[in-house]
């Protein structure tokens, strides 16, 4: 047991989240191991993105703590955890590449949050460099607006990942996109998922994709209920179910290989 | 598959019948009748004037109050392309520049604090606090009511005008700016932070950007009210400016010297709205609301 919990990249230890005399989620308990695609599915109002929130820092935990590589959560969103919303992802008023370049800006330059010169160009060709990964290489000049749903959250997904974060935590981010798109969507997001070490977390709510991309899917519902105060009681984890395990299988024994070999592998895998 | 737009627009019809049996909320003018719409109102206008000119001038030739384009283009001619003789200026670009310098300088603070005000107010919880209702309770203060307090505190000279203006609007931009900071998405200040933002740096990189075409477009609509301290200020103490000019020659009632110079102003806030939405429009390509 005490094996396990100090491998564990997340550790959620009996976190409740409370407003006033709603309660939200109740008694989490979760041990997440680096580089696990985590899926939250669950009813409308669940908690599953409330449970995201706290993950991104947005919220506190009334109850109990979150430790991300055994040090508690910051209290407030930083540069290690990625954020795709479903909605005002990026910036409208930045153009594509600065609406990823912004992303190498901010943090080296504290004064004004812009670079200049050289470093501004070389932050540019970076971020060209992750859009046309994403498939927005062509889009580069273009504002937000100009795109359409699914190139947003292209954008989206690539301005997070520019960043480098550990965990990346996905807000309904195809929910308002078509199927077709919904699918490439899907691809794209495995494969980034596969060439960097990241550790997802996706509320969906579409069960087919919570199994298909999951490597471990969490099932948010009520367990008790009280009909005369529905707030009373909240959602606690009820099914646990790993999935996927050929490529969980293939992840970890990319990772068991030397780095020097590992770091030559994994554009190809 | 259905055609939509047969749906919407009937064609069985001939035009006449259709565009009178359509309702009144979907009927547009077309391109020449939106011009001939535009220009109408202002012609009646026009012509309703001169109408009245001509018949109060046929009565009395000495009538004042309604001078005719003669005599107004006389009275132009005088103050604008010949010198005064006490002080060897053009009295009407003397209180053009004069004017203007004070709504300029009225203006520019105003924007300069409201927009710190606002963004202070609207972004940051710990200043928005005591912020928020102060602006609210100056807000409601009558500025021409201080004016005395400014002149009795600031002097005669151009301070006090100023400053009316300054009083005046910036509770009003700072309000505006405070709610549209507020309304910011709550999702792209957190993306900041994730994309490693300090309040600082995210306040110059996405709340300033998302304000300043507000910034502009507040401004349009406190023209007026600026033009309404301005000329408030300049009446009640000054030695030039448009204000003081139409308030000294009303002693005379020289209505055509007056009708000019009001037209001069509003033509003057018609080219300032004109230009800080054109302004807008340029620097904010991405802002939808900068179209209207």
């Amino acid at each position: 047991m005490s094996d396990k919990t100090s491998s564990a990249f997340i550790q959620v230890n009996n976190v409740w989240q409370e407003y006033g005399d709603q309660v939200v989620l109740e008694r989490l308990n979760l041990n997440i191991s680096e580089g696990e695609f985590c899926t939250l599915v669950g009813a409308s109002g669940c908690g599953k993105s409330t449970f995201l929130r706290l993950l991104l820092g947005q919220e506190r935990a009334s109850r109990g703590e979150i430790l991300l590589a055994g040090e508690p959560l910051a209290a407030e969103p930083d540069s290690s955890r990625g954020v795709v919303f479903q909605r005002y992802s990026v910036f409208p008023h930045l153009s594509v590449l600065d609406n990823v370049a912004i992303g190498l800006e901010l943090p080296r330059s504290p004064l004004l949050g812009r670079l200049f010169g050289r470093a501004k160009r070389e932050a540019r060709d970076q971020a060209a460099q992750m859009l046309s990964k994403v498939g927005l290489g062509h889009a580069l000049d273009k504002y937000p607006t100009q795109l359409s749903g699914g190139m947003q959250q292209r954008l989206a997904i690539a301005q997070a990942l520019i960043m480098q974060p550990r965990v990346l935590l996905l807000d309904e981010p195809f929910g308002a996109l078509d199927p077709g798109i919904r699918k490439d969507m899907h691809g794209l997001l495995l494969d980034l998922w596969r060439e960097t070490r990241l550790t997802v977390f996706m509320v969906t709510h579409d069960l087919s994709e919570g199994f298909s991309l999951g490597t471990r899917l969490l099932v948010f519902d009520k367990v008790r209920v009280d009909p005369h105060a529905p707030n009373a009681f909240g959602a606690r984890i009820t099914y646990d179910i790993p999935l996927n395990s050929d490529r969980r299988a293939t992840r970890a024994a990319v990772e068991a290989l030397p780095p020097h070999i590992t770091g030559n592998l994994q554009p190809a895998v | 598959m259905v055609d939509e737009k047969s749906v919407i627009h009937p064609t069985h019809y001939n035009a006449d019948t259709r565009e009178i049996a359509m309702r009144l909320i979907n009927r547009h003018p077309n391109r020449p009748n939106r011009l001939f719409l535009v220009l109408l109102p202002f012609a009646l206008l026009l012509f309703a004037y001169f109408m009245g000119s001509a018949q109060r001038l046929a009565d009395n030739p000495n009538d004042k109050l309604l001078p005719s384009a003669t005599q107004m283009v006389a009275a132009v001619d005088r103050l604008a392309f010949s010198e005064d003789k006490r002080s060897g200026k053009y009295l009407f670009w003397q209180d053009t520049s004069a004017s203007l310098k004070r709504l300029g300088m009225g203006l520019g603070i105003a924007a300069v604090v409201g927009l710190c005000l606002g963004i202070a107010a609207g972004s940051l919880p710990l200043f928005g606090a005591p912020l928020s209702p102060l602006l609210t309770v100056l807000s409601m203060v009558p500025p021409l009511a201080i004016l005395p307090i400014l002149f009795i505190s600031f002097g005669l000279g151009e301070l006090s005008k100023v400053m009316l203006i300054v009083i005046g609007i910036t509770p009003v931009l700072a309000r505006d700016l405070e709610q549209r900071a507020r309304e910011i998405p709550p999702e792209l200040l957190i993306k900041a932070q994730t994309l490693g933002a300090s309040t600082w740096t995210l306040i110059l990189r996405v709340v300033l950007p998302h304000i300043m075409p507000r910034l502009l477009i507040a401004l349009r609509l406190v023209l007026g009210s600026a033009w309404l301290f301005l000329i408030a200020a300049e009446a009640i103490a000054s030695t030039d400016g448009l204000g003081y000019r139409i308030f000294l020659v009303r002693r005379y009632m020289a209505m055509d010297v007056i009708l000019p110079y009001v037209a001069w102003i509003t033509l003057l806030a018609w080219l300032m709205d004109l230009s800080l939405r054109q302004l807008a429009r340029l620097c904010f390509p991405w802002y939808e609301g900068a179209k209207a």
